[in-house]
């Protein structure tokens, strides 16, 4: 099969998610989208490891792995202490970014 | 190498800590303090000037450490007849200052605030650094040395402007403390747009010496290897980087038109800090365009003489007809202040010998009569609280002698023959009326509507029936008769007698007239000096 | 000797040094004080004139230089005295009537509390005013220039707590600075042409420069002179000046100060002799002024106002005859010596009325005070003969010479000056007619004392009267009328003593030079004329004034009077050409400063602060807009990638 199908599932995959993140209010969703986006952009490092024929790509994407397995975990914890607060995931009731 | 230059730096730093380390309940001792500190410079100030040797090298009392290697930085300090001039005035003006401003801390104490910071110690000490810092921008022959204290003195004299200015403004307490802030902020930015222009010219000449002989910021060796052919700072960039620092000493000075901080800050600050602005930190300015501006551009301060002369003579009459609108006793005083900068710009690029003696003598005259009028302008208001000229009259029957200081003040400030500036005035009005006699007269202009503005001044305040509340108002004290009676003293002897001062100051402007390559223009005929005539 | 010239000047400077700073431990002897010292300066005179006259015509000068004042390379400005005929002249006239004057004072503000104060400021224009005359260069006298102004501004001023006296002092400084602009021009020009502002040199070497940088300069003096002599255009401070004492009236705005422009001339003779532009103009001021002045002064009801109409005029004959060049040097000093006795004596004779009539000025409630004020009376009446060129005393010969002078200038400006002059000479007989009658003869016309607060023109310094009080004339003490005596002398016999052999024209020929005329009249055609207009200007006076009662209420007068009661409408062109359009200008600007200037600066402050406060809502802290943004601006760098790649 050509590698390249694999790319286009892979942008497929990161629209989704990226539209996800934009739409869709409650967190853990969106915290979902995102890691939906991460391993989208795993599948096409990958795939371009395959098709140049060296093993970059394919370390990239284990560490891109290990930082969104820590981003899941600082992640989460902050979207439980967020729920804990003010009893909602939803993203637009926390705008405490703005000064 | 000799310490006597940052040791009279020093005194004044170390007497600032000192005044703010002094316990809260102890006023009087904070007070004394300070006096004692800046008193201890001047005697310093007095003996860097008995060892300043007028036959001797230009730059005298030299000192130099590495400091910032990778940046070519060094630690350097020395003084030619300008700058040991300037910092004998700073030196004298402070105790004078530190004397007048003695109960204005005083009102603080009361406030809320005041109990938890100590408003005595901490103005005193404030004024203190404002002189060290002062001094060491007098003494710096290091571009970039000077260029941190010429910045960082915002900051004390921002608290000063701010946090001790004039409480008699508007209308309610809360009126007061907007415009105080208002005009401290606009004091600030000001200050800072000056100065952020010239850290780019700055940056531009490290690059340009980086190029050619290895950056450097020392005054001494750019000089010496531009004589030696090494460097050439000329063509375009020479110009962009002078108009850099003039741009930032225009602003100090100030120079038409970007003189409108001036009246602000001095209207909202209290006498004497409106001295420490005018006849020190703004000195500065002027000073800085004689040492920086002509011997690291020359050519550069040729190609724009032109024009800064002409903004010159615009400040000179545009001040002097603004002083004579204002309704404020202090905002007057700031713009004759301005109308007195220009004639000092004037002086300095009109490139003679008797523009620069003239100028650099009218700094320290402007800053003697102006400290004068000023000091004695606040004890004035602060009898009265209020700073509207319309709010006195008659003063001179009920107080004569704050009516006879404030006079002589006055006619300091216009000129008057016999007092200090009018010898210096001339030299400026002569000297630059021998390479442009156009903008000479009408500089001459001026000195009517100097009359005007003082006299009108004078009369309104001083003269006519004695307004009721102006009745009861009492006259000089001893401790305010201490303050004004030198300068007075020294207004005087400086009219009849300046040549002290200017045989200091000449060898000095003939090395930088000699920089710039230009000659006094020749007289049209050769005089037959017969016996009996002068020279 | 030379020592002494330093001395000359030192002794009043001390005065003024130690009645100024001195406590009020010195109020009882302050002004005694005063006038020891200025009597100690006259002495100094007379020794130094004394020896002069011991030397010959071209060594009588002598010089000294005390030290070097301001040396800046080519610039070199000495503080150094120089004592010749024409300074000697002034040093004599100036420490004399000064001296006398004190005196007078002691009498005159005997009752006013800052008497000790009023000597300090006498004794300080007598250093200055003797600096003025003794200076070797200009630079120097410029200080005495600006000193007299300082002494005339505090003492125009001295009763400050009047607004109009404070009005009046201020405008006197204000427009001699506008003089002082010239004269400080004149040095400038000075010094690029000739390297040096010091006497000597500069008028050795006038005739190496251009002609037209001599008319330059000489303008520029011009200039100087119309301000400190109040000759027109500059001349509307002397009106109000007479808000002074009347012996700082008598003392600095008729008999010395005034006389400085004349003196500024004299001095600079060889600039004007090779500048006949600029004698031109001199001699046009002159002339104009000896007219004007002399109208105004047949209009003012106010004595001492029309005193200084006659002083204004009786200067512009002098400048005339300044400005006719070395025909005329020694007659413009001669009537300007003879003037300051007899103006000096009518001045103090004027004071002396006012002391006895509760300081009142109109002189339409005077009347009938000959029989009340003897000796004021004949000491005025001399002075009076005096002015109007009375034959036999003193400014009729002074005078005389200048018209004949006038005349000597020859050809169509000859007859044309020489017509105005005696023209003058005619109005000065009526106007001085007019004085002496209201003043002295026909019927009390006295009016109880005005009510203080009601007329605040009455001068405070006598004896405190009562509101309502009819006045009580009476003859002054005896320091008050004995300068009055000596000055009467003085005009009497000072003008034949000057021309008793042409001495005063053979002392002051070294150093002013002297040429005769060669007039298209005889002197006799001339002194005849003269004499017949003088007694047709009295005539007309008499017919007018004398032969019928005067009344106390002004008439409405013609329109030339009542013009010339404003001062030929001076003021009022002032204040429309200057003070209004100052006024506006000033205005305006404060405005644009505000709202210009500065409003540019918070403009730009504004729109930034603007922006930063748009763009700030961007910041609305949803994580998910935050997001739009980096997608869009990834999006964006995608993009531009792709396409720089393509059209790469």
């Amino acid at each position: 099969m050509n590698p390249v199908n694999y790319l286009y599932l892979s942008a497929l995959l990161f629209t989704i998610g990226a539209a996800g993140v934009l739409l869709r209010r409650n967190a853990i969703i969106v915290f979902m989208c995102v890691e939906l986006m991460l391993n989208a952009c795993n599948l096409a490092f990958v795939t371009f490891s395959r098709i140049h024929g060296n093993l970059d790509g394919q370390i990239i994407a284990f560490f891109t792995m290990v930082v969104a397995a820590a981003e899941v975990v600082v992640g989460l914890a902050i979207i439980v202490t967020i729920f804990r607060s003010r009893h909602s995931a939803s993203v637009d009731d926390a705008n405490l970014m703005k000064l | 190498m000799s310490f006597l230059l940052t040791a009279t730096a020093v005194v004044p730093a170390v007497g600032a800590i000192a005044t703010a380390a002094v316990p809260a309940a102890k006023k009087s001792a904070a007070k004394w303090t300070a006096l004692l500190f800046s008193a201890a410079t001047l005697v310093l100030a007095a003996v860097v000037l008995g060892r300043f040797d007028t036959g001797g090298p230009r730059y005298q009392l030299t000192e130099s450490h590495s400091w910032i290697k990778a940046f070519g930085v060094r630690y350097e300090v020395g003084v030619d007849g300008i700058g040991v001039t300037l910092i004998a005035l700073t030196a004298l003006l402070i105790p004078f200052v530190i004397g007048a401003a003695w109960h204005d801390a005083d009102a603080l104490e009361d406030t809320r605030l005041g109990r938890r910071w100590r408003p005595t110690q901490g103005f005193f000490a404030l004024i203190l650094l404002v002189e060290a810092m002062v001094i060491i921008s007098f003494a710096a022959t290091d571009v970039f040395l000077f260029y941190i204290f010429f910045e960082a003195m915002l900051i004390p004299m921002y608290f000063l402007i701010g946090g001790f200015g004039d409480r008699s403004g508007g209308n309610t307490e809360q009126e007061a403390a907007k415009q105080r802030s208002y005009a401290a902020v606009k004091f600030l930015l000001y200050n800072l747009l000056g100065g952020l222009v010239m850290l780019a010219a700055v940056i531009g000449l490290y690059a340009v010496t980086a190029d050619q002989i290895g950056g450097t910021f020392s005054l001494q060796e750019i000089l010496s290897a531009r004589q030696a052919g090494k460097l050439d700072l000329s063509g375009a960039g020479e110009k962009a980087i002078f108009l850099g620092f003039f741009f930032a000493f225009a602003v100090k000075a100030p120079l038409w038109p970007l003189h409108t901080w001036l009246p602000n800050a001095m209207g909202e600050s209290t006498a004497p800090v409106a001295v420490l602005i005018t006849a020190v930190v703004d000195k500065v300015g002027t000073f800085a365009m004689l040492r920086w501006c002509l011997q690291l551009f020359p050519e550069a301060s040729k190609w724009a003489a032109p024009v800064v002369l002409v903004l010159a003579v615009i400040s000179i009459i545009y001040g002097a007809l603004l002083a004579v609108g204002q309704k404020d006793i202090k905002r007057l005083v700031a713009y004759a202040s301005i109308s007195h900068f220009g004639f000092i710009i004037l002086g300095i690029f009109a490139m003679t010998s008797q523009g620069q003696s003239g100028a650099t003598l009218y700094m320290v005259n402007h800053g003697i009569s102006t400290a004068a009028l000023m000091l004695v302008a606040g004890f004035l208001i602060s009898r009265r609280g209020s700073r509207l000229i319309a709010d006195f009259g008659g003063v001179q029957k009920v107080a004569p002698m704050l009516a006879g200081t404030f006079l002589i003040g006055g006619l300091a400030t216009l000129s008057l023959p016999g007092l200090a500036p009018f010898v210096s005035e001339f030299l400026v009005l002569v000297g630059t009326f021998s390479r442009y006699p156009a903008l000479g007269i009408v500089a001459t202009v001026g000195i009517v509507l100097a009359a005007l503005y003082v006299l009108v001044l004078y009369q309104r305040t001083m003269t006519g029936p004695v307004k009721a509340e102006v009745e009861g108002m009492h006259d000089l004290k001893v401790r305010e008769l201490a303050v004004v009676a030198p300068l007075i003293a020294l207004l005087l002897f400086l009219g009849f007698y300046p040549k002290p001062v200017i045989d200091v100051i000449n060898p000095a402007v003939n090395q930088t007239l000699s920089d710039v390559h230009k000659k006094d223009p020749k007289p049209a005929v050769e005089a037959v000096h017969t016996k009996g005539g002068a020279r | 000797m030379e020592n002494l010239i330093g001395a000359l000047v030192a002794a009043p400077l001390l005065g003024a040094a130690v009645l100024l700073l001195g406590g009020k431990a010195l109020d009882r002897i302050g002004h005694w004080l005063g006038t020891l010292l200025a009597g100690t300066s006259f002495v100094i005179g007379l020794i130094l004139f004394a020896d002069m006259l011991g030397r010959s015509g071209e060594h009588r000068a002598i010089s000294t230089t005390l030290y070097s004042w301001v040396p800046v390379n080519s610039f070199q400005a000495d503080v150094s005295f120089q004592l010749d005929q024409l300074s000697m002249t002034f040093v004599l006239l100036i420490t004399g009537v000064g001296t006398l004057i004190h005196l007078y004072s002691v009498g005159y503000m005997e009752h006013d509390e800052r008497r000790r104060r009023f000597f300090g400021y006498l004794n300080l224009f007598l250093a200055a005013m003797l600096l003025l005359v003794v200076a070797d260069n200009y630079l120097l006298l410029y200080v005495g220039w600006e000193g007299v102004g300082l002494a005339s501004y505090l003492l125009i001023g001295f009763w400050q707590h009047k607004p109009s006296a404070a009005t009046a002092a201020k405008k006197a400084f204000i427009v001699n600075r506008v003089g002082d602009v010239g004269l400080s021009i004149a040095i400038m020009l000075m010094f690029t042409t000739f390297g040096t502002f010091a006497f000597t040199p500069v008028l050795a070497s006038a005739d190496k420069a251009s002609e037209g940088t001599l008319t330059g300069i000489g303008l520029m003096l011009l200039l100087a002179a119309c301000g400190k002599s109040a000759q027109v255009p500059l001349q509307s401070w002397l009106g109000d000046a007479m808000e002074g004492p009347t012996p700082v009236s008598a003392l600095i705005h008729a008999a010395t100060m005034v006389t400085a422009g004349v003196y500024l001339i004299t001095r600079s003779g060889p600039i004007f002799n090779l500048a006949p532009d600029a004698q031109t103009a001199v001699v046009v001021v002159g002339t104009v002024t000896l007219l004007f002045g002399a109208i105004v002064g047949c209009a003012k009801d106010d004595i001492k106002k029309a005193l200084a109409g006659s002083t204004m005029s009786q200067i512009g004959y002098m400048v005339l005859a300044a400005g006719l060049g070395p025909i005329g040097y020694v007659f413009a000093i001669m009537h300007l010596v003879t003037h300051g006795f007899f103006k000096a004596g009518l001045f103090l004779g004027a004071g002396s009325v006012m002391h006895g009539m509760n300081d009142e000025v109109d002189m339409r409630k005077y009347g009938a005070l000959r029989k009340y004020m003897p000796i004021t009376f004949v000491t005025f009446g001399l002075g009076y003969l005096a002015i109007i060129g009375f034959p036999g005393l003193s400014g009729y010969f002074s005078k005389d010479k200048i018209i004949e002078a006038a005349f000597a200038k020859g050809g169509t400006e000859g007859w044309i000056i020489g017509s105005c002059a005696l023209l003058g000479a005619a109005i000065t007989a009526f106007y001085m007619t007019r004085v002496m009658l209201m003043t002295f003869f026909g019927e009390k016309r006295w009016q109880p004392a005005p009510d203080a607060d009601a007329a605040p023109s009455a001068e405070p310094a006598a004896e405190g009267h009562a509101a309502g009080e009819m006045p009580h004339p009476h003859e002054s003490p005896w320091s008050m009328t004995v300068p009055m005596i000596v000055l009467a002398f003085g005009s009497v016999f000072a003008g034949f003593l000057f021309n008793l052999n042409d001495s005063f024209l053979k002392w002051l020929e070294p150093v002013t030079g002297h040429k005769e005329g060669d007039s298209p009249l005889s002197a006799t055609t001339v002194t005849a004329t003269t004499v017949t207009v003088m007694v047709i200007g009295v005539a007309v006076a008499w017919l007018v004034y004398g032969r019928k009662p005067v009344p106390v209420v002004a008439p409405k007068g013609s329109l030339l009077t009542r013009a010339a009661r404003r001062d030929l409408l001076q003021d009022d062109f002032n204040h429309v050409a200057f003070v209004q359009t100052g006024s506006y200008l000033t205005r305006g600007l404060v405005y644009l400063d505000l709202k210009g200037v500065d409003g540019l600066v918070n403009g730009t402050a504004a729109t930034v602060g603007g922006l930063s406060s748009r763009m700030r809502r961007l910041q609305n802290g949803y994580v998910r807009s935050y997001a739009v943004s980096m997608f869009g601006g990834a999006a964006v760098l995608v993009a531009a990638t792709l396409l720089m790649r393509a059209v790469a």
